[in-house]
C-alpha cells in the first residue's frame, strides 16, 4: 500500500514543521503550507489523501474559505479541521461543508492519527 | 450603620425643625399671655374703681337721706314742741322706724345747752357752746362731724341741722350708729383679702378697716394726693408685704375718702389659673413637638441609611457583573493566545519522543531521564490545556439552547451523578423539592452544569460526614433553588470574591476556581441571580433564582 499523502496547513511555522516531520517519520508523505493560498496552489499540482487545516489563520484566506476551494479542487481529499475552542461553531460549519471532522487544539499526535486513520478508512471504502 | 454624616444630619434636622416649630409657638404663647394679662388687669382695675365709686355713692345717699330727714324735722317743727322730750321721743321713734340707724337725738338751744335728749346716755344740760361743730352747724345749717369719742368715750359721729324760732336758731342733733354705718361701708369688701373703709382729710380711719388698723387710728393713706372727684386706683405693698390694689373716691357730702382695696394676687387668681393651664398646654405641645421631631427624624435617617445600603448593594452587584464580564473577555483572549504556543510545545515534545526512538539515542545513559522529562512536559501541557479549554468553553458567547426543562428532574439527574462520590465521603444529599414547579424554557445542559458545580462544591466543602440539602420553591416570577451544606462555611473575607474567576477555597491543584464563575455567568445570561450566604461553622447556602420563562406552545 502506497503511503498516504497529507497536506498540513497552519500559519505557525514551528508547529507546521514539527507536525510535518513527525508525520513523515510515521511513513506518511506529508507536505506543509503556511497559508490557505499556498495550500490551494499545492493541491492544484499534487493529489492528497488528507488535509489537516487550521481554521483560524489571521491575515489572508481563512480556514472555511480554503476548505470550500479545496473541496472544489480535490473533493476526494478528506479535510480534518484544527480549531481553538472559540471557533467550534466555525468548525461545525466546516463539517457541514464537507470536512471530515474537527479536532481541538492543542492536539496530541495520537489523537490526530486516530482521526486520520478513520478518514482514510472512509476514503478507502469510497474508492472500493 | 452609624455614620458621622448621618449624626450631624440628624442633629441639624432636629434643630431646624424644633426652632421653626417652637419659636412661633413660644412667641404666640408670650403674646397671648401678655395681652390676656393686660386685659385682665384693666378689667380688675375697672372693677375696683367701679366698686369704690358706687360704694361712695351709696354712702353719700345714706348721708343725704338722713340729713334730709333731720332737716325736714327741724324746718317743720316748733321749737317748744320739739324740745319737749316726750314729743322728741315720738319723733325719734318715727324716724328710726322709717329710716333708722340713729343712736340718739337731742335739741340744743342757741346758747349751746342740750335742752332735750333721747338716747342711752345722760347728756341733757350739757353745754356745746364752745364746741366748733356747734358753731359751724349754726352758721352753715348742716354739719356732719368726723368720728370722735366725745363725752361718751365711744367712737361715733353726728349730723346736726339748724332750726329757727323767732330769729333764734336752734340745733337738732342726731348720732349715727357707727356699727350700722360701718356695715354699709364694708359691704363693698369682697373675697378673703378685700377691704373697704373711710378715712378723713388727715388720713384718720373713720370706719374700722378689716386688716391692720383701728377706727380713729392713722392710716397709711395720704388723702392729699387724691385730687378732684375722679376715683383713683393705685397699687402698693401693704404691711404684710403683699401687693394690694387700692381705689379711692371722695364722698360728696363731706371730706371723707372711701377706700376699697384687694390683694392683687386674689384678684388675679383666675388669671393665674389660666396661666398655669397655658403653661401646661404649651409644655405638652413642646413635648409633643420634640418627640414627634425626634421620632420622624430618626425614621427618615433610618430610611436614608437603608436606601444607601440598598444602593451600595446594587452598585456592588453591578460592579461584580461588569468585572466578571470584563474578566471573561480577557480570559477568552488570553486563553486563545496560549493555545498556539501549547500546540507547538506539544508537537515539539512529540518530535523529541520520536527522535529518542532512533538508535543513536538508545544507548544514551540519560535515555530514561529524557523520556521522563518529556512525559512531565506533556502532563503539564495537558493541565494548561484543560484550564484554557475550560476558560474558552465558558467564556464563549453561545446563545443558550432553549428546551423544555423540569428543574426538579434536572436536579435529580445531577444528584444521581454525584451520589457515589457523596456516599464514599459519607455525605447525605437530601432533597426538598416543590412539586408545583412549572416546566420552563431553559438550557438544561447549562443548568445541570450549575447544579453540578454547586452540589459538588458543597460536598467538597464538607469533606467527610455531613449533609447537603437541595430545595426548590417557586414565586410568581422565579424558581428558587437553595443548595445548603453543613460544612465549615465561607469566611466573610472570601465571600465577596467567591464568584471571581480563578478564585478557589479548595486546596492548590484541586479546583480551577472557574466553577462558580461559570455558574454565575450562565445564570446571569438566563436573567436570573445567584447569591450566597454563609456563617462560620454553620455552612453555606447558595441560592439560584431562575426566571420562569414558559415554553412556547407547539
Amino acid at each position: 500500500m502506497a503511503a498516504y499523502r497529507i497536506l498540513v496547513v497552519d500559519d505557525e511555522q514551528d508547529f507546521l514543521e514539527t507536525l510535518v516531520n513527525r508525520l513523515i517519520k510515521r511513513k506518511f508523505k506529508a507536505v506543509g503550507a503556511l497559508s490557505g493560498e499556498e495550500a490551494l496552489s499545492k493541491m492544484k499540482t499534487g493529489l492528497f489523501d488528507a488535509v489537516i487545516l487550521d481554521v483560524k489563520m489571521p491575515g489572508g484566506m481563512d480556514g472555511i474559505e480554503a476548505l470550500r476551494e479545496m473541496k472544489k479542487i480535490q473533493p476526494s481529499a478528506e479535510v480534518l479541521l484544527l480549531t481553538g475552542h472559540g471557533s467550534i461553531e466555525t468548525s461545525i460549519e466546516g463539517v457541514k461543508l464537507g470536512a471530515f471532522d474537527y479536532l481541538l487544539k492543542p492536539v496530541r499526535l495520537e489523537e490526530l492519527l486516530e482521526k486520520l486513520s478513520l478518514a482514510f478508512e472512509k476514503k478507502d471504502l469510497q474508492v472500493d | 450603620m452609624q455614620h458621622p454624616l448621618y449624626d450631624s444630619l440628624r442633629n441639624k434636622l432636629i434643630t431646624i425643625t424644633l426652632v421653626v416649630s417652637l419659636t412661633p409657638l413660644i412667641i404666640l404663647g408670650g403674646i397671648v399671655y401678655y395681652q390676656f394679662e393686660k386685659m385682665y388687669r384693666e378689667k380688675i382695675v375697672e372693677q375696683i374703681r367701679y366698686r369704690a365709686q358706687s360704694q361712695a355713692e351709696a354712702v353719700d345717699l345714706f348721708f343725704r337721706k338722713r340729713s334730709a330727714l333731720l332737716g325736714i324735722m327741724a324746718d317743720t317743727s316748733d321749737y317748744l314742741k320739739i324740745s319737749d322730750e316726750s314729743y322728741l321721743s315720738r319723733v325719734f321713734q318715727i324716724i328710726n322706724f322709717r329710716q333708722g340707724n340713729f343712736v340718739d337725738m337731742g335739741v340744743i338751744d342757741h346758747a349751746g345747752i342740750h335742752q332735750a335728749y333721747i338716747g342711752p346716755y345722760n347728756l341733757r344740760g350739757r353745754n356745746y357752746g364752745e364746741q366748733p361743730w356747734f358753731n359751724e352747724a349754726l352758721s352753715r345749717g348742716l354739719y356732719i362731724s368726723d368720728v370722735y369719742t366725745g363725752f361718751r368715750n365711744l367712737p361715733h359721729f353726728i349730723i346736726a341741722v339748724r332750726g329757727h324760732e323767732n330769729s333764734h336758731p336752734w340745733i337738732l342733733r342726731a348720732t349715727i350708729d357707727s356699727e350700722v354705718f360701718e356695715n354699709i361701708v364694708r359691704s363693698a369688701q369682697v373675697g378673703k383679702t378685700g377691704d373697704a373703709y373711710i378715712v378723713n382729710r388727715s388720713g384718720i380711719y373713720q370706719t374700722r378697716p378689716r386688716y391692720g388698723g383701728d377706727i380713729l387710728g392713722q392710716s397709711p393713706v395720704t388723702p392729699e394726693t387724691f385730687a378732684g372727684s375722679t376715683t383713683t386706683v393705685w397699687e402698693q405693698r401693704n404691711l404684710y408685704g403683699k401687693t394690694v390694689l387700692y381705689a379711692g373716691c371722695w364722698l360728696k357730702s363731706l371730706p371723707w375718702l372711701l377706700i376699697v382695696s384687694q390683694e392683687v394676687r386674689e384678684e388675679m387668681e383666675s388669671l393665674f389659673a389660666t396661666q398655669y393651664l397655658e403653661f401646661a398646654i404649651m409644655g405638652l405641645g413642646i413635648l409633643a413637638i420634640i418627640l414627634t421631631t425626634v421620632f420622624t427624624t430618626r425614621l427618615t435617617i433610618r430610611h436614608l441609611i437603608a436606601n444607601e445600603i440598598r444602593m451600595n448593594e446594587m452598585n456592588a452587584q453591578l460592579i461584580q457583573s461588569d468585572k466578571l464580564a470584563a474578566l471573561g473577555k480577557m480570559a477568552a483572549g488570553v486563553a486563545h493566545e496560549i493555545n498556539n504556543p501549547l500546540a507547538v510545545i506539544l508537537q515539539k515534545t512529540g518530535w523529541m519522543s520520536d527522535l529518542l526512538l532512533e538508535e543513536e539515542f538508545q544507548s544514551s545513559k540519560n535515555m530514561e531521564e529524557f523520556k521522563n522529562a518529556i512525559v512531565k512536559i506533556e502532563t503539564h501541557v495537558d493541565r494548561a490545556k484543560k484550564v484554557v479549554r475550560n476558560m474558552l468553553g465558558y467564556a464563549r458567547k453561545m446563545e443558550p439552547h432553549l428546551e423544555d426543562v423540569d428543574i426538579n428532574d434536572t436536579i435529580r439527574q445531577t444528584i444521581a451523578l454525584l451520589e457515589n462520590y457523596a456516599r464514599t465521603n459519607n455525605i447525605d444529599i437530601e432533597t426538598n423539592l416543590a412539586e408545583d414547579l412549572p416546566i420552563i424554557a431553559a438550557d438544561q445542559a447549562q443548568l445541570q452544569q450549575v447544579f453540578l458545580n454547586l452540589i459538588s462544591n458543597a460536598i467538597d466543602a464538607i469533606g467527610k460526614d455531613g449533609r447537603v440539602v437541595v430545595a426548590t420553591t417557586r414565586s410568581s416570577t422565579h424558581i428558587r433553588v437553595d443548595v445548603s451544606d453543613n460544612g465549615p462555611g465561607i469566611p466573610e473575607s472570601k465571600l465577596k470574591r467567591i464568584f471571581d474567576p480563578f478564585f478557589t477555597t479548595k486546596e492548590a491543584g484541586k479546583g480551577t476556581g472557574l466553577g462558580l464563575w461559570v455558574s454565575y455567568s450562565i445564570i446571569e445570561k438566563m436573567g436570573g441571580t445567584i447569591s450566597v450566604k454563609s456563617e462560620a461553622e454553620k455552612g453555606a447556602v447558595f441560592t439560584v433564582a431562575i426566571p420562569i420563562l414558559l415554553p412556547e406552545k407547539k
